[in-house]
């Protein structure tokens, strides 16, 4: 407990169990200095603790006994790792006298967490209780951020066994032996960033007559909203915000030119296509985004600006690259950036931008929820996702304006994601409004959570995108599958509204855009947590379109629906 | 620019220096197995700086995929460094142990003087078997066990493929590659 508080932790989702259960009797005497949120399964606490790390900044703690309390936490775990999330995750094992022994409730879940973590640590001794802390949390923010798990055996956390301790609180902490020691090798402060390659870069602005910039998650994870948008005002060029970009360019600026990729806008997916320069800052050009790595962004030269030296040529060959934080190398490259006018690039570019009103097409339609919302609630309000169609709608008609704004899992895709991160930013930000919007799939994979919501009073309001299927898997067999809708009607129960009830909350359920916008301003006013449902046709797509392996310009839908 | 990279497969020995802590041989040992690639051979030992050890690892491979498993590798924390090594800028070497059947008088000596051209050694003997002992580039040893099959092979145990960059170079030598890689796990 003294090592959490080392690294200024007040605040931890999970759920005890048989190994854990000396953790949960000391954090019983630690209660006025550590907030611990209970959950109704250890999966929401990992999502929650992950959704408190996008939103605060901080590093978000997940508590978690043995065995299927550790593999319960997994999906969350890899779902920091993808969209790396600085989370560390505790779980406690089985005693050293029966580890490896098929005991009650083991398994080894260091080896398990491998592959979904930065690193993992068993800590078998009490003595490296206090290093294996610092290193966890070093490492989980330190570089390229990330989870962390540290397994500790039953026998470590005795409360009868004593150590020789001392409390060295994180800000100070860089000269403890466990911190050098990581640093070993690698500096202790960060490395310069090559002078070098940014002149280099300087040089590529200079003559590039077609620039275009890609904002990915590695701006928001480092804060760097304001350098990016200066170095992009002052290129003067079309900026494409990835999925985990969100929040790290204003979605309402004059520059911004949509989502890139699979539902890209028409005006990035063009852009990308007719570009002459290409350069991406803290985006690792996945599948979603280089639908075809071959031809991706074909007539350009290729720039990346990442912290991650194994994400360079690993996706799409670049052609240059900068090894560095995104704000650091931003702030280089600003300094000595003049200002730059791609009048007519941006003219040809910028028109394709999606129309921001929602027409009227005579029924309910997912653009106009998402309009009410922008136009009614705060400016700054968080907004958690799931995963699905109501996701890429939400990115798309929603405007982001600051890092930690949009939590939503990208990389791993987890439905169920958005109730536990929305849990997570209301603890972590509670004088923000959260809102948590969802589908109707979606949010029976975590309904539970609506207890740990109602219990701890957390003024969320969940909007259902409810179109009684699984709608992103209905519209590729839809289009791709020949419409054989094959176990993705969602024709059953719970009724949504009930559900919120049964919890306690109160539910809504609304059918047009007048229902709509008088059921938000009703529950924002109330500022108590809720279940908007909504309901709507269960043929509505998220448009453009592009199928996975394609051109980026091989619309298979276009804006507004109508077939590519 | 953008680099070119060679598509025909040909084998490869990655050196890795890795900081000896629990796990870590099947932290690197993962990376294949997730991209689907076989490993030829992997040796493990220590190296002259405590705490640290040296992995190598046969693999066939192309560049591009060398390349990508050369970056997961550096991308772990354990790891300190990372050489890619193939034939034209590396020695590489293995000891192997056959046993070989031996029973007649005629048969030994035929075999002696068969592991004598290959430089082996005789190091076990006795009325039914001979074990040699042979060290060299992985060729040489196959063609010697080529030659022995004749007699009869019992039993083969070889070390896998160890190698060392040539001249003097070494993989502790600082580079902006591997600097690069420190930005993501460094710690502040």
């Amino acid at each position: 407990m003294e090592c959490l508080l080392e690294q200024n932790v007040d605040t931890i989702f999970g759920y005890p169990g048989g190994t854990i259960i000396n953790l949960y009797d000391e954090l019983y005497r630690y209660k006025d200095k550590i907030h611990h949120i209970l959950t109704s399964h250890e999966q929401g606490a990992s999502h929650a603790a992950d959704g408190y790390a996008r939103a605060t900044g901080k590093v978000g703690v997940c508590f978690a006994t043995s065995g299927p309390g550790a593999t319960n936490i997994t999906t969350g775990i890899a779902t920091a790792y993808l969209d790396s999330s600085p989370v560390v995750f505790i779980t406690c094992n089985v005693g050293e006298s029966l580890l490896g022994k098929d005991a009650f409730q083991e398994v080894d879940i260091t080896g398990i967490a491998m592959p979904i973590t930065k690193a993992t640590f068993l800590v078998r001794d009490p003595e490296e209780i206090p290093d294996a802390m610092r290193q966890a949390f070093a490492i989980a923010q330190s570089g390229r951020p990330g989870p962390v798990l540290v397994d500790f055996l039953k026998n470590v956390t005795n409360p009868d066994v004593m150590i020789d301790y001392e409390f060295i609180p994180a800000d100070n902490n860089r000269d403890c032996s466990a911190i050098r020691k990581l640093a070993t090798d690698s500096a202790m402060s960060a490395p310069e960033i090559d002078t070098e390659d940014v002149e280099k870069l300087l040089d590529m602005i200079a003559e590039a007559k077609r620039p275009f910039l890609i904002c990915g998650g590695g701006v928001v994870r480092d804060r760097a909203d304001k350098e990016f948008r200066e170095f992009a005002e002052k290129i003067d060029a079309p900026v494409a915000i990835t999925l985990m970009g969100g929040g790290g360019f204003p979605g309402d600026h004059p520059l911004t030119s949509g989502m890139i990729g699979m539902h890209g806008s028409e005006a990035s997916n063009i852009a990308c296509d007719e570009c002459d320069l290409l350069i991406a800052v803290g985006s690792r050009f996945s599948d979603r985004v280089a639908l075809n790595p071959k031809t991706f962004a074909k007539q350009a030269k290729i720039v990346q600006i990442d912290i991650d030296r194994a994400e360079i040529d690993k996706n799409v060959l670049t052609d240059h690259h900068i090894i560095g934080s995104a704000g650091k190398v931003l702030s280089m490259l600003n300094a000595k950036l003049p200002q730059y006018k791609h009048t007519e690039w941006k003219e040809h570019i910028l028109p394709l931008r999606e129309p921001s009103k929602a027409p009227d097409l005579g029924r309910f339609t997912p653009q106009q929820i998402l309009e009410t919302i922008r136009n009614t609630a705060p400016k700054d309000a968080v907004v958690s996702t799931d995963v699905g169609q109501h996701q890429m709608w939400a990115i798309k008609y929603l405007h982001f304006r600051y890092p930690g704004q949009l939590l939503t899992s990208g990389g791993f895709g987890t439905m169920g994601f958005g109730m536990g991160a929305a849990i997570g930013a209301a603890v972590g930000c509670p004088d923000k409004c959260v809102l948590n919007i969802t589908g109707d799939g979606c949010l029976r994979m975590n309904c539970n959570e609506l207890a740990t919501v109602q219990h701890y009073d957390l003024p969320i309001v969940t909007i259902v995108f409810n179109n009684g299927a699984l709608g992103m898997v209905r519209q590729w067999q839809d289009l791709i599958y020949d419409k054989r809708y094959s176990e993705t009607t969602m024709d059953r129960g719970p009724d949504f509204v009930k559900l919120a009830e049964a919890y306690g909350l109160k539910g809504y359920r609304v059918e047009n855009v007048e229902e709509m916008q008088a059921t938000l301003k009703e529950a924002l006013a109330e500022g108590k947590a809720c279940v908007i449902d909504c309901l709507l046709d269960i043929n509505e797509m998220v448009s453009p379109m592009v199928a996975a392996g394609h051109d980026i310009t091989d619309f298979l839908l276009r804006e507004g629906g109508s077939v590519g | 620019m953008r680099r070119v990279f060679n598509p025909e497969k040909k084998i490869y020995t990655l050196a890795v220096i890795v900081e000896d802590i629990p796990g870590i041989l099947s932290q690197v040992a993962r990376l294949f197995s997730r991209k689907g690639y076989n490993i030829e051979s992997i040796v493990s030992g220590a190296t002259d700086r405590p705490g640290i050890t040296r992995i190598s690892i046969e693999l066939l491979a192309d560049e591009l995929m060398i390349d990508q498993i050369a970056a997961q590798c550096r991308k772990l924390l354990g790891v300190k460094a990372v050489k890619i090594l193939d034939e034209k800028t590396s020695i590489r070497r293995e000891i192997a142990f056959i046993k070989v059947r031996a029973e007649e008088r005629a048969a030994r000596d035929e075999i002696l003087q068969i592991v004598n051209v290959f430089k082996g050694k005789v190091i076990d003997i006795d009325l039914e078997a001979m074990t040699i002992w042979v060290f060299g580039d992985q060729d040489k040893n196959e063609a010697l066990i080529r030659l022995l099959k004749d007699f009869g092979i019992l039993e083969i145990a070889k070390t896998g493929t160890i190698a060392i960059e040539r001249g003097h170079g070494t993989i502790y030598d600082d580079n902006k590659l591997q600097e690069e890689f420190n930005y993501g796990k460094n710690v502040l």
